[in-house]
């Protein structure tokens, strides 16, 4: 079902502007990895890239053996969570988690009576049961996010790709939806590319972390590789403040915190 | 909540300034509704006491006139056409507008516009000058025996350059406030183009549309200016209601001019009526398709 992502060399230019300058960047079948940068350094537009809403000026995208240019955005099936939600806002949450099964041509779309299966099960899935009838616009940002991540799922996704999920949401949910992700992850196995800003976020979440700066990866690695080796100055002061946590954790306690998983 | 804490004693202190602004509110509304009444509802109403002035009798005898009856006829068929073809032309505009960027897109706007900031008398003339026998192609439209000026397919075309903008302008800004990432997810969700538009694009602006196409209705069946320049006022031929009523009232026939009037007064007000009922039983749905969550 999940797939490994290869990106190789992916290179796009906004008018004179370099956003992304020869990225290459390996995700493996089943494997989460988050894409940690500051704001402008080229996360949201790798993650367009990846899914095909944006074309690459060079460089190339491979879903397994699959080179992704010669798959229409419908065949490459990415389950794409945006920045900002993008919930169809005059559906209700269950029309718009059923939308990318009735959009599938005939012969291959389910029964209504499967997707009414299907679209309750994967609001189990998210924690929303019971609130199918409402619309995006009644729920908190919590639980549109959920919704959004249920509407990715339910197309089977090969790949699923978060934009800062969680960006718009308070600390305290935050920690709680990213808790319960990496649980939906280990259940569910798919081939995970998370953007996030947030070092902790990163850290606390993904096997492996790629760091974006300025449109190139300045280092892929596990939290330990990273925060033993940073691989540039900018690495390094920008998980300074985790480093610092880190080691005085070490100091405190035996078991650390952060980089224990 | 510290937040809210420190701003309320603010809110609270000046009582005197919140009586002060209770007055003010109370004088502007007052002047408001006075200015709405004296400009805007007193003609409507003379209007309709006008039309009634020699009695119901009268003013249905009014309607039985042929040339009255024609110029309905026309008003309707012009409207029927201008309107349908304005809201497709302007949805395609609106969408291609919000939805994509390319060349030209600021002058497309202008020109967009372009009615609106010109004379319609002159949106008028400048038919006379393309189709008129003086004009560019009037040699080349005599030739193959076709009639545009002093003739409806004229009267449609100045309408339809008039009432132009209404349906554009009420779909661009929503459209442009609403962004492409409900397009964008809905491709990426397997979602044919013409899929995206009529299940996520066209929903998400069909009140704005309705509105655009109620606008654009009322000025196309009101519209004088452009009309009366291409029309030519041949009785019971070109003359729609607008321009019977001016050619009834020059003649002194009060009832009968009133009584167009007040057919078109009363279509308006339908179309306000309409639009109302309409926000009211779908107040909700229309809030959640204006906000951006
Ligand atoms: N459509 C566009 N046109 C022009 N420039 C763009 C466009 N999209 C992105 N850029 C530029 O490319 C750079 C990278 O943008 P991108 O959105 O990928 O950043 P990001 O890492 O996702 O930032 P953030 O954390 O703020 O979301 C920015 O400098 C941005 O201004
Ligand atoms: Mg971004």
């Amino acid at each position: 079902m999940s797939v490994p992502v290869r990106v190789r060399n992916l290179e796009k230019t906004f008018g004179r502007y370099p956003a992304l300058k020869g990225v290459s960047l390996d995700v493996e079948a089943g494997e989460l990895v988050a894409l940690l940068g500051p704001s402008g350094s080229g996360k949201t537009t790798l993650l367009r890239a990846i899914a095909g809403l944006e074309q690459p000026d060079a460089g190339q995208v491979l879903f397994g053996d699959l080179d992704a240019n010669t798959l229409s955005l419908r065949e490459r099936r990415i389950g794409f969570v945006f920045q900002q939600y993008a919930l169809f806002r005059h559906m209700k949450v269950f029309d718009n988690i059923a939308f990318g099964l009735r959009a599938r041509p005939r012969a291959s779309r389910p029964s209504e009576a499967g997707i009414r299966s299907r679209v309750l099960d994967l609001l189990h899935l998210v924690q929303l049961d019971g609130l199918e009838a409402r619309y995006p616009a009644q729920l908190s940002g919590g639980q549109r996010q959920r919704v959004a991540l249920a509407r990715a799922l339910a197309i089977e996704p090969r790949v699923l790709l978060l934009d800062e999920p969680f960006g718009a949401l308070d600390a305290r949910v935050r920690k709680d939806l990213r808790k319960w992700l990496r649980d939906l992850h280990q259940r569910t196995g798919h081939t995970t590319l998370f953007v996030t800003h947030d070092q902790d976020e990163a850290f606390e979440l993904a096997g492996r972390i790629a760091i974006l700066d300025h449109g190139r990866i300045a280092q892929v690695g596990t939290a330990q590789d990273i925060l033993d080796r940073p691989a540039t100055p900018f690495v390094g002061s920008f998980i300074e403040g985790i480093a610092r946590r880190e080691a005085q954790a070490r100091e405190w306690t035996k078991p650390h915190v952060v980089a224990s998983r | 909540m510290a937040m809210s804490d420190r701003v309320l004693p603010l809110a609270h202190t000046p009582e005197r300034a919140n009586s002060e602004t209770a007055l003010t509110k109370v004088i502007l509304i007052g002047l408001a509704v006075l200015f709405l009444v004296a400009i805007l509802f007193l003609p409507l109403v003379t209007v309709f006491i006008e039309a009634l002035r020699k009695g119901w009798g009268t003013l249905f005898e009014s309607f039985g006139d042929p040339d009255t009856l024609a110029a309905i006829r026309l008003t309707l068929l012009v409207a029927a056409i201008a309107v349908p073809f304005n809201a497709a032309i302007g949805l395609a505009a609106s969408w291609a507008i919000a939805k994509f960027e390319f060349r030209g897109k600021n002058l497309l706007l202008t020109l967009i516009d372009l009615p609106f900031s010109i004379s319609p008398v002159i949106s008028g003339l400048v038919y006379v000058l393309l189709f008129g026998a003086q004009g560019w192609l009037g040699p080349w439209l005599q030739a193959h025996d076709i009639q545009i000026i002093f003739a409806v397919p004229g009267i449609v075309l100045a309408t339809v350059l008039v009432t132009f903008p209404f349906v554009a302008r009420e779909l661009i800004p929503l459209m442009q406030s609403q962004g492409t990432s409900e397009e964008e997810a809905a491709l990426l969700l397997g979602a044919s183009g013409w899929h995206t538009f009529f299940k996520v694009t066209l929903p998400n602006v069909k009140w704005a549309l309705l509105y655009g196409v109620l606008l654009c209705n009322a000025r196309a069946m009101g519209e004088f200016g452009a009309v009366s320049v291409v029309s030519g006022h041949i009785r019971g031929l070109t003359n729609t209601m607008p321009l019977h009523i001016e050619i009834l009232y020059n003649e002194y026939n009060f009832v009968g001019a009133f009584a167009v009037a007040s057919l078109l007064a009363g279509l308006a007000l339908f179309t306000l009526l309409a639009k109302t009922v309409l926000e009211w039983r779908f107040a909700g749905e229309i809030a959640a398709t204006a906000r951006r969550h």
